[in-house]
């Protein structure tokens, strides 16, 4: 077997990756952590710092918009309540590009991974009608997490066992996870009895997850809260996160220290497309009682955003999945105030997406180091 | 429709043949343009979002001027300037080109659904076609060959990159810098400017690929125009092996496997029609399972290229 240079080894690595600023220069995590969160809020400012000018242009008042953005998206119970509810789904989305980036794979199948959750969620929801209203919910869950994981764990073994690339297949496996979902509700596993769109069969009514109690926040915030908090312990504090990080670090490293490479790229690939699968099957159970095309909507796409914003940080998931979610929330707002398409919404995210991008050149530059070179 | 069904199977048939030159055209330019990018060692996922800003810029240029050709120009330069941005972001040491392909197709669909809110409602002066079957008097067969010239352009353009990527100096240089970006820089070649002019030319042709969609067929703007076309032509580049001649050959196959569900479902088979829809997608990826392999990077793909190691 030829072995590829150790200098593309170097920039496959973790450290160019979702731009985690993890460097071999030196200087403690702590200085990392903090270069990290720093150049995160520059990128996120001088996004920000466009857009206004972006506004101006349009002939807006940028502080005026930006005041009605915090407003429709943090200020009031209601703004709150439905950015929660924007951001559930991304906590889980972005887990799917953030776990197998940690072996050195950069997964865009979230899409796909939510459709095929929420399909599965769907079926085996049907299929319990009669058990028990818990174990039906956690079943039809559990079956969503499965599906979404055997789907981005196959481009996981494409990619370990023929050198299949993951960004291609997890692209492609999209649409064809869509193209599978439009086929079922328009035909074999339709309810013709909805006569306004094509969707499945309807999970029994028991199995659905309603509102937090106080809160018009489905529990799926819950699930996705504790689903980025656990996949942070995993792999901030377990072997098995050391190793994915060795290994997503530097391949040829992981290989001589034998670790088992296939098994922590099936692994990886899994868990994320689990993730994204349950994200999908959340959708299903505690929004739409069906599948159909609602599920859909960029949550797969908008969660490689979050990833790479959150810089392979689970726990930063939530902040920036909050971020974004306000963003989206407050597009309504912006519409109703000042006339500004919803769209500018998607602008300002792609923006703040480009600057961290960008920014992610300064990383291990930005702070002095004790060991620098 | 009416002529459809009297000409039958045959109906069927030469709605293929035309929808497939039609839808096949977006998918020509933008392919090709990609084959540009990666042949320069760079990929750029975006153009789904070049495609419909291109898209979005030519149907409001043609109707705030009345000149379809301007508009294509325009869409062109849409494209050329997130080209520019994108290639100005991937310049930078330690930035992943895919990653910022992903970003400008985020803001590239943002910023044309932004700028283009108010030209849904209206109607735009469309490209004219090129009629090529008034030899007949059936009026199926006339519109299946009113054919556009951005088609034939496609065509032009597929054998002249096909010859100029092997046979002339700026495309050795362009092979040179996508094959190893260390001997580009040894016989002292600016990798970053080739990659940059390389990812420019891609985001044109996609910007007129999207300039198609609006101002050609189905010829209309609105926030559902692309199908992800932009994305399909990157697999179908992979599909092509890099080659813009295959390129063309994939295009009216994909093309073609897009057209087969419309086509069959004026005689009344309406089953499978997503599943056809699917094909190209099922297509590349086994592809891709057949040519890969653990232990070399993929046939034919430039070296450089971070998809295909």
């Amino acid at each position: 077997m030829q072995e590829p240079q150790p200098t593309k080894l170097a920039a496959r690595g973790a450290g160019s990756l979702l731009g985690r600023t993890w460097s071999p220069r030196g200087g403690s995590l702590s200085t990392d952590s903090l270069e990290s969160l720093l150049l995160s809020l520059i990128a996120i400012a001088v996004a920000a710092l466009i857009f206004g000018a972006f506004l101006a242009l349009q002939g807006h008042d940028p502080l005026a918009v930006y005041r009605t953005l915090y407003l429709g998206a943090f200020g009031t119970r209601f703004s709150l309540e439905s950015t929660l509810t924007q951001a559930a789904p991304l906590l889980l989305t972005a887990l799917c590009t953030l776990i197998p980036a940690r072996v050195g794979l950069l997964v865009i199948g979230g899409e796909g991974a939510v459709v095929l959750g929420g399909l599965a969620a769907a079926l085996a929801g049907v299929a319990l009608a009669g058990a028990a209203d818990l174990v039906g919910t956690v079943l039809t869950l559990a079956a969503g997490a499965l599906a979404g994981g055997l789907w981005i764990g196959a481009a996981g073994a494409l990619k370990h066992f023929r050198g299949v690339n993951e960004t291609i297949s997890t692209l492609l496996l999209n649409y064809i996870a869509i193209a599978l979902l439009n086929h079922l509700v328009s035909g074999p596993i339709r309810d013709f009895s909805q006569t306004l769109k094509a969707q499945s069969w309807s999970i029994p009514k028991a199995f659905m997850i309603g509102n937090m109690p106080g809160w018009s926040v489905h529990w799926g915030l819950l699930i996705g809260l504790v689903g980025c908090v656990i996949l942070n312990v995993l792999l901030r504090h377990t072997t098995l996160g050391f190793a994915m990080d060795v290994l997503g670090g530097n391949r040829r490293a992981a290989q001589m220290a034998g670790l088992p490479l296939g098994r922590l790229i099936l692994l990886a690939t899994f868990l994320g497309g689990a993730a994204a699968g349950l994200a999908g099957a959340v959708e299903v159970v505690a929004v739409h009682g069906a599948a159909s095309e609602s599920l859909v909507v960029g949550l797969g796409y908008a969660g490689i955003l979050v990833a790479f914003l959150a810089r392979q940080n689970a726990l930063a998931v939530i902040a920036v999945a909050l971020l974004l979610g306000g963003i989206s929330a407050s597009g309504g707002l912006l519409q109703r105030r000042f006339d500004i398409p919803h769209a500018a919404t998607t602008v300002l995210q792609g923006l703040i997406f480009l600057c961290v991008l960008a920014s992610g050149t300064f990383a291990g530059r930005l702070l002095p180091r004790r060991s620098a070179q | 429709m009416t002529g459809t069904f009297d000409l039958g199977w045959w109906g069927v048939a030469l709605a293929i043949v035309a929808g497939a030159m039609r839808v096949s055209t977006p998918y020509l330019l933008v392919s090709l343009g990609e084959t540009l990018t990666e042949k320069s060692g760079r990929v750029n996922l975006g153009l789904e979002g070049t495609l419909v800003l291109g898209a979005m810029s030519a149907f409001a240029i043609a109707y705030l001027t009345g000149s379809p050709w301007l508009g294509m120009l325009s869409a062109g330069a849409a494209g050329a300037a997130l080209g520019l941005l994108h290639a100005a972001i991937s310049n930078l040491p330690r930035v992943n080109d895919i990653a910022v392909g992903i970003a400008l197709f985020i803001f590239g669909i943002g910023l044309a659904f932004f700028l283009g809110k108010p030209f849904i409602e209206p109607r735009a002066t469309m490209l004219p076609g090129i009629p090529l079957g008034n030899w007949s008097a059936s009026p199926a067969i006339r519109s299946a060959f009113e054919i556009s010239p951005m088609f034939f352009l496609g065509i032009a353009l597929a054998i002249a990159l096909e010859w100029g990527l092997k046979s002339t100096r700026w495309g050795l240089i362009l092979r040179i810098a996508g094959e190893s970006a260390d001997a580009a820089r040894a016989i002292g070649l600016s990798v970053e400017r080739i990659r940059t002019f390389a990812t420019m030319a891609g985001g044109f042709l996609s910007g007129l690929g999207g300039g198609f969609l609006s101002l050609y067929y189905p010829g209309n703007w609105n926030e559902g125009l692309s199908s992800g076309q932009g994305l399909m032509a990157i697999a179908l580049v992979i599909f092509a092996r890099w080659s813009p001649l295959r390129c063309f050959y994939a295009s009216l196959l994909f093309g073609g496997a897009s057209a087969i569900g419309p086509a069959v479902q004026t005689v009344g088979i309406t089953e499978g029609y997503y599943l056809f829809n699917a094909a190209p997608y099922v297509l590349t990826l086994g592809l891709l399972i057949y040519s890969s392999s653990r232990t070399r990077t993929l046939a034919g793909a430039p070296s450089e290229l971070s998809i295909s190691r």
